[in-house]
């Protein structure tokens, strides 16, 4: 292999590929466009991103577990009506449709996770049928209609600052720095890394493989519906529709960020990396006044870009 | 240069000044050799001395940093697997690479099915060759069956037919009996005798001696990259050949001593499952239990369920006196028995991940407090074992997918004996390794033994069986059917109870 020689001198490259890509896009933007490089727009930017962030993080666990869901963007919609319908005014404490929400999404990743390692059925069949299943629950549990009339404590969590940063911000934040302990420094993490690198050879080495598999479905299950309970609060409203197609661009961050598909490959950074790219792309697209046809060509270049660059790391 | 004299022999294949890097280590060093055609040409060395390297640059599969090949005269670089067996290459290789779901047939002819016309594949004629060429190999299976239900050597034997049926001008086979019984390997050698005959080159790449010495009409060492020697099989002998394989004599292999045997800590009473049936034997503290018996036996498959990792049907395993139930390995581990697979890239290692993260991957508990890894204290326990276990790698974050194959075998057991298990169950320890590796593992298992570990070892080499093992079990079609102490054992007695 000719590629062997390569490999070796733009390791630096392939290594940080994916981080120099993304500082040269900032560089591009900032010198097309005046308006990208202010704090208004990165902290817009962040905003932006964050729901998606919170879902790739969350794919992030399955995907290296050696999996795929593709029902989140169906539990984003669940979990938003569920938890919109417990934060009228005057009704419940801010806590209990959190609360709701949240064990929505991590019951529906429980269940995936079951009939996955349980049931011995492939993680894209089980996904894609619970991706209509819960779709459907949203319609009946909301009757079709959108959940409006929310708290203000309740849509404090999209829409709410805290110390001059967006609460989205500082969940997404939150939700990277737990995730990147839980995936490098934990023992699960270490498991979630085998199990996907190599199933036979976890199970030998002691791992209750099924375990392992079911609390990466579970975190995924559970984020997804904060990610959820986020968008409902930022447009104050349980939006039955909400997320179709969330969990592709999610699958694509985390894709762009180094993590393989095939699993036992993957960093929380580079997801987050992946996330911002999508977000800055959006958005300086956006500042170019590109219309969104184009947009949606130029994102889909840059996956399979990514991808290329990531493969000669691979080997 | 005296290349005047060289020409008049008809090298089919001369590689010269062939030299490759990788990152720390320089696997090929300005290496010549020189193939004949109709001549089997042995290349030997320990695992890591740059065989496996050489051949993948042969055959195309990696570019060389310098040198040249010249192939029936010509200089010759292949960019591709392809242009090499384009060429008149074909090589087999040690690990299997078969497709599961497609049928024997479909395996042999990939790439080259009989069409009636372009597009439709002629089955009839796929199936009738294959059938033909696989009866040629006294292999007594269907062409027509998928490659997924066939045991190991079975697929081995698959797999030389393969490259038979390319007609090559040259073949590689990398340890092509590692897998296979000795009668399975007579008839390879009655098949390469038919090779040469008929003007193919063979290079033949072995760890086992006797073989080599056996079939080869030339061999060639390599050690740490470097080309040691090259000369006529006829002048060698078993002494010399493994003198200049490790670069010193090795008085003993089989550095075999007896201890006080102690209490029995395994016992196996009617086990059934999956492969084998009413199993019942003891394991002591302190003896190395011996299994042998042919492929497919059901040696694996009786362990694999004292591990947990297969189903037990029936049948009672006792620890230490009590009875337990051995669900999954995580039980098995928990009460202190170890199992090294066969097969160290299917159950073994988890290849994209680290030697580190593999070494301590069972045994996290060592150096994590409340689920949290500590990572200066699991870097120690990772270096530890490389220097206990001589582990040769540019370091511990090195992903082990790069280690040679002995060396991985190396982090397989450092992995397994971190949790200090009681009883340890081998399966074919040894395969596919190198002599030096091999003394070393056998000098592990002998220490192991010393302090009190109840060892059971599958192995399908029978020196190894009668060099290493205080009691010998024997095992064939799924069940026990002979027993006897290592020092009574012969490989005839062995025989007649692995094959009557």
């Amino acid at each position: 292999m000719i590629a062997g020689k390569l490999k070796q001198g733009s390791n630096i490259i392939s290594r940080y590929g994916i981080f120099i890509a993304f500082i040269v896009l900032c560089i591009l933007l900032s010198v097309a466009t005046p308006h990208f490089l202010t704090g208004q727009n990165l902290l817009i930017i962040l905003r932006q991103v964050s729901v998606n962030g919170i879902l790739a993080i969350g794919v992030t666990f399955v995907i290296i577990a050696g999996g795929i869901d593709l029902s989140l963007g169906s539990v984003v919609a669940l979990t938003g009506v569920v938890a919109a319908g417990y934060a009228h005014p005057n009704t419940y404490p801010l806590i209990v449709p959190l609360l709701i929400g949240l064990f929505t999404g991590v019951g529906v990743g429980l269940i995936n996770g079951l009939v996955i390692t349980l049931g011995k059925v492939a993680p894209f069949i089980v996904t894609l049928g619970m991706m209509t299943m819960a779709r459907g629950l949203a319609l009946v549990w909301s009757d079709g209609r959108p959940v409006s009339n929310l708290s203000p404590a309740f849509n404090f969590i999209g829409g709410g600052d805290w110390l001059y940063i967006p609460v989205p911000i500082l969940l997404f934040v939150l939700v990277v720095v737990v995730s990147y302990i839980l995936l490098n420094n934990t023992t699960i993490g270490r498991y979630i890394y085998a199990v996907g690198g190599n199933e036979q050879a976890a199970k030998a080495s002691g791992i209750r493989v099924n375990a392992v598999k079911l609390f990466a479905y579970i975190i995924c299950g559970g984020l997804a519906a904060l990610a959820g309970i986020v968008l409902a609060s930022r447009i104050t409203t349980g939006q039955p529709n909400a997320g179709i197609a969330y969990e592709l661009d999610a699958i694509a961050a985390v894709v762009i960020g180094g993590t393989s598909l095939m699993g036992g490959r993957g960093t929380v950074t580079g997801t987050v990396v992946g996330v911002l790219i999508i977000g800055i792309i959006n958005n300086g697209l956006d500042l170019l006044n590109v219309s969104s046809y184009y947009q949606q060509i130029i994102k889909g270049v840059i996956i399979i870009g990514a991808v290329l660059l990531d493969r000669r790391n691979a080997r | 240069m005296t290349s005047f004299a060289f020409m008049n022999k008809n090298y089919l294949l001369r590689v010269q000044h062939l030299s490759k890097s990788f990152p720390g280590v320089k696997a090929l060093d300005d290496i010549h050799l020189d193939i004949e055609a109709g001549k089997v040409h042995a290349v030997m060395g320990e695992n890591g001395a740059g065989k496996s390297t050489l051949m993948k640059i042969l055959i195309g599969m990696m570019a060389p940093d310098s040198g040249s090949i010249f192939f029936k005269g010509e200089n010759t670089s292949f960019r591709s697997v392809h242009d090499a067996i384009k060429a008149g290459f074909s090589m087999i290789h040690q690990e299997l690479l078969p497709f599961p779901d497609l049928t024997v047939a479909e395996n042999i002819y990939m790439g080259r099915y009989p069409v009636i016309f372009p597009g439709w594949v002629n089955r009839r004629k796929l199936n009738a060759d294959a059938q033909q060429l696989i009866n040629r190999l006294g292999l007594s299976v269907k062409a027509n069956r998928k490659m997924k239900t066939l045991r190991i050597a079975e697929m081995q034997m698959v797999e030389i037919a393969k490259a038979i049926s390319n007609n090559a001008a040259l073949m590689i086979m990398d340890e092509p009996t590692s897998a296979i019984s000795q009668k399975e390997v007579d008839t390879l050698f009655a098949i390469i005798k038919n090779l040469t005959a008929s003007g193919v080159a063979v290079i033949y790449i072995s760890h086992k001696m006797d073989e080599v010495l056996q079939i080869a009409d030339t061999v060639t060492v390599l050690r740490d990259g470097k080309c040691i020697v090259t000369r006529a099989a006829s002048e060698l002998n078993k002494d010399s050949l493994i003198s200049m394989i490790v670069g010193r004599p090795i008085d003993i292999i089989f550095d075999k001593k007896h201890f006080e045997r102690g209490e029995i800590l395994l016992s196996v009473r009617d086990l059934s499952g999956n492969g084998f049936r009413e199993v019942s034997f003891d394991v002591y503290a302190g003896e190395i239990l011996g299994v042998a018996g042919l492929m497919g036996a059901g040696r694996t498959e009786i362990m694999r369920a004292l591990f947990g990792l297969d189903e037990i049907r029936s049948g009672t395993i006792y620890f230490k006196g009590n009875p337990v139930k051995i669900k999954s390995p995580d039980v098995a581990m928990a009460l202190g028995i170890g199992f090294i697979s066969e097969d160290r890239k299917e159950t073994g290692l988890v290849l994209t991940s680290t030697v580190k993260k593999n070494i301590t991957l069972g045994a996290l508990n060592l150096c994590s407090h409340n689920y949290i890894i500590d990572k200066k204290k699991e870097a120690i326990i990772a270096d530890e074992q490389i220097l206990r276990f001589k582990i040769k790698t540019t370091g511990r974050n090195q992903v082990i997918n790069f280690l040679s194959g002995g060396n991985q075998q190396k982090v397989v057991l450092a992995k397994v004996l971190l949790r200090d298990p009681q009883v340890i169950i081998f399966d074919e320890p040894t395969r596919g390794i190198d002599i030096g590796a091999k003394a070393e593992i056998y000098r592990m298992m002998t220490e192991l033994a010393a302090i009190g570990k109840a060892i059971i070892m599958i192995s399908s080499e029978l020196p190894e069986v009668l060099g290493m093992s205080d009691r010998i079990l024997v095992v064939r079609n799924g069940k026990i059917t002979g027993e006897m102490k290592g020092e009574e054992a012969t490989q005839e007695k062995i025989m007649h109870f692995a094959m009557v």
